[in-house]
């Protein structure tokens, strides 16, 4: 929900009606002419909440925000304010990236800063506004108030760029995201949205925009980090009646959420790289690809792209330059595979999800068998302000290969999760425990898993490492599409190898061999070293030691013979775990124990007969019927009947059940 | 043909090879599986041999062929969720239910889907159900969330 605008006021000159812009007057804000009236320059500030005339509460309603619980938060606050008749604009915003203090909620009164609550839930809401409207907040809930020029700020509360989660970062792309109102156009625009793109099509050619990206040191983020304006200059050089741009937008990483977070909060930002570089390679129809699992990011896109079609930025002759362009959203349908890019390739014509070998590359016969190029979501919101700052202020920043930013999605055994955007050659160390405050619990650090399924787990002795391309891959890790998750001294190295196996091998699409049976093999591997040795007959223990002996020159074979990247990187999970963590493997395989705990086959349990005092709590609760005994008297577990849940040591409360 | 189809293949005049996984996603959507019959259809409709959609379905996590639950519960299976004790989740909804992912329960209430990643890493672990998300669950957590969702199934059927 926005205020009305009269900035895009219709000139007198042409015959457009109201509520449809006339494209130029658009073109004339963006290229920066004069035609801004006062009355302009108020509405832009207030579009730009440099002042604002009534109250504004923002709510941060991405996925995450939802899933802590803002829609409820929502409901209230609108009750609130028409319960005491006040009226103040609501707008839904994206995640600002601190995902576990949401749902977040930002107000903002007329000649104040605004000033952020965290953990605003359902019940919190009536106290908070009550401290607000009156003047005075709760310093408990408080996150920080932001830095605005010219308005009076709240007495001592922190400023939100010095919380130690915001102050080391380098928020680029990221800008945006819980800040503005994701579907509003107008808003983007004032805030210096489509700027690069009318200063691309009107006023460079598309190889001059290749060249600035190249210039600029840009590389993919979905990945491999292959550069991204070379990929387009090759695109823009060969011929073709056709061209298609396509963004790939289907996150499959298990761990990563930055695309999502990007579209959800800042969908116009998406589109304006897309339209720029759809520009560069001479493309006039770009495709969306993106997952159906993220209906409220589809929902945005739908929406931002309907308004820039209104506002004459997408369509036939976009500000009068001769440039067209039409974007169509496509749904995946839940692939991993489809990452790939000529898998994606394959899925969007309407056929299996199925890599094929390259050369040819997409560049030269990509979608319809016509010039593609593909990237993804987070590497598009990194062009328009490239194009608008120019090539050296990107390259400013970030280590010799690797230019510009990252964003990082932080999870597991961490205290502060959520999204994090860095300079490049930033340390782990800084991200895990500066930004991400830590270990929770008093634990230890074990290991990092950096990159998702083609990634790997860096221990504690690398943590020092300043995070690029080069320097991850020299460790055993990618870049991947930029996934970490954290763990601790609870997660056992072996159990993980084995989920990612377990994962790689439900994704792989069969094509070749190597990853189809691979992966499976592996994965049999995995489960025997970490499965009870009660259930092996024959000459089941004989084959539980070949493979284990194969495990090691199996990764290496997938890796070297597989088609595509998916089976390339299967066993990254593998090998760096089989790097660092050697000795759990080999407490798994000689001692048939976990040392972290987690592998349910090889804990047992039993009850210290001293401190049972026959509760039967532990009876009640066990769900295999494993545990027996009177009341009253000491209970004792049956193994063969036990599943390993520990349902029995949670519940009891004498410290009673002891794992071993 | 099925009546209920053409109002589906209206959206897609001059339907290609590429809008295949579009109206599969839209018969899904309207009618919650795809059916023997509506593959048969979109085969008429799109001149492809039922044998070919069926290659392009099954390759897919997002198609059904069996009819979905009330309430489709949605567990997340991701790495964070997996590190911060997912499988436990999976396996105290799988006891309470007594279903294995990808069925449905006898009283048409329920059904189970693992998915690979939701995207909500910060909140872990995750599920969705119908939709709405739970974060941050735990094995006791289960049984509260299953029962508020069989209260709500109960007092439907003694409104119909």
């Amino acid at each position: 929900m926005t205020q009305k605008t009269d900035i895009w006021k219709t000139c007198e000159s042409c015959w457009e009606t109201t509520g449809i812009p006339c494209p130029d007057v658009i073109g004339l804000f963006l290229e920066n002419r004069e035609g801004k009236t006062g009355a302009a320059q108020d509405e832009l500030a207030l579009l730009r909440r440099e002042k604002v005339n009534k109250p504004v509460i923002f709510i941060g309603t991405g996925t995450c925000g939802l899933g802590a619980g803002a829609g409820k938060t929502l409901a209230r606050i609108r009750n609130y304010l028409s319960e005491h008749a006040l009226e103040a604009d609501i707008i839904e915003v994206g995640c600002i990236g601190l995902c576990v203090e949401e749902p977040l909620v930002d107000i903002q009164l007329p000649g104040r800063t605004r000033v952020s609550f965290s953990k605003v839930t359902e019940d919190k809401v009536n106290s908070l506004l009550d401290g607000v409207f009156s003047g005075a907040v709760e310093k408990e809930t408080v996150l920080g108030q932001f830095r605005q020029d010219g308005l009076k700020p709240w007495p001592d509360i922190p400023c939100i760029d010095e919380h130690p989660f915001f102050a080391p970062q380098t928020r680029w792309v990221l800008a945006n995201c819980g800040i503005i109102d994701p579907v509003s156009i107008d808003e983007y625009i004032a805030h210096g949205g489509y700027k690069a793109f009318a200063q691309s099509i009107n006023g460079m050619t598309p190889d001059e925009v290749c060249e600035t990206v190249i210039k600029s040191g840009l590389r993919g983020r979905g990945g491999g980090g292959f550069p991204t304006g070379k990929k387009w200059s090759l695109t823009l050089k060969t011929p073709g009646d056709q061209k298609y741009f396509i963004c790939n937008a289907d996150e499959g990483d298990p761990g990563a959420f930055m695309d999502r977070a990007v579209i959800e909060g800042d969908p116009f930002r998406v589109l304006e790289g897309l339209s720029i570089a759809a520009y560069a390679i001479g493309a006039t129809k770009a495709y969306i690809y993106t997952r159906a699992e993220y209906p409220l990011a589809i929902q945005r896109l739908r929406q931002a792209i309907e308004q820039a079609i209104k506002y004459g930025l997408l369509g036939y002759n976009i500000l009068d330059s001769g440039f067209n362009l039409e974007i169509k959203i496509k749904m995946g349908a839940g692939a991993f595979v489809c990452g790939e890019e000529t898998a994606l390739i394959n899925s969007i014509e309407g056929k299996r999800g199925m890599p094929r070998p390259r050369p040819p590359y997409p560049s030269v016969r990509g979608l319809f068998d016509c010039p593609t190029a593909i990237n993804n979501v987070e590497t598009l919101a990194n062009v328009p302000p490239i194009i608008a700052n120019g090539a050296d202020w990107f390259g400013s920043i970030g280590t010799k290969t690797s230019k510009g930013t990252k964003v990082f999605a932080l999870s597991g055994k961490i205290t502060r999760t959520g999204l994090v955007e860095v300079a490049m050659g930033t340390t782990l160390r800084r991200i895990i425990f500066e930004i991400g405050g830590g270990i929770p619990g008093g634990k230890k650090y074990k290991a990092v898993q950096i990159g998702g399924p083609s990634g790997g787990c860096i221990p504690e002795q690398h943590l020092d490492v300043e995070i690029d391309y080069e320097s991850l891959k020299a460790v055993g890790a990618m870049m991947g599409s930029g996934g970490m998750v954290v763990m601790d001294e609870d997660t056992c190295m072996v159990d993980i190898a084995k989920f990612f196996m377990d994962f790689i091998q439900r994704e792989s699409c069969g094509k070749c061999i190597p990853c189809r049976e691979g992966t499976k093999r592996m994965l049999e591997t995995l489960r025997s070293i970490t499965r009870g040795r009660g259930t092996e007959k024959g000459i089941d223990s004989l084959d539980r030691f070949r493979g284990i002996m194969q495990l090691n020159r199996l990764a290496e074979v997938i890796r070297d013979t597989s088609l595509c990247g998916l089976g390339q990187s299967a066993p990254n999970p593998v090998l760096s775990t089989l790097r660092w963590f050697r000795d759990e493997y080999e407490a798994h395989v000689f001692e048939r124990r976990c040392p972290a705990g987690a592998c349910v086959e090889l804990l047992t349990y039993r009850i210290d007969p001293e401190a049972c005092r026959g509760c039967t709590l532990c009876l009640k609760k066990c769900p295999s019927g494993a545990i027996m005994g009177a009341p009253k008297s000491p209970h004792y577990i049956i193994p063969d009947k036990c599943i390993g849940c520990g349902t029995c040591a949670q519940v009891c409360r004498f410290n009673a059940v002891k794992v071993e | 043909m099925n009546n209920d189809m053409k109002p589906i293949f209206a959206k897609f005049p001059n339907a290609q090879r590429d809008d295949l996984i579009p109206i599969l996603q839209e018969v899904q959507e309207k009618k919650g599986f795809l059916s023997r019959e509506d593959v048969v259809s979109i085969g008429k409709y799109l001149k492809l041999p039922a044998s070919k959609i069926y290659g392009v379905a099954t390759f897919y996590n997002q198609f059904r062929f069996q009819p979905r639950g009330q309430y489709n519960i949605q567990l997340c299976r991701g790495t964070a969720c997996h590190v911060k004790g997912s499988e436990k989740v999976l396996d105290a909804v799988k006891r309470e239910l007594n279903i294995a992912p990808g069925e449905t329960t006898r009283d048409g209430v329920f059904s189970l889907e693992v998915v690979a990643c939701i995207g909500a890493c910060g909140l872990s672990p995750v599920i969705s159900i119908n939709g709405e998300f739970y974060a941050g669950v735990t094995q006791d957590k289960v049984k509260v969330i299953i029962d508020s969702y069989r209260g709500k199934a109960e007092e439907h059927d003694s409104e119909n």
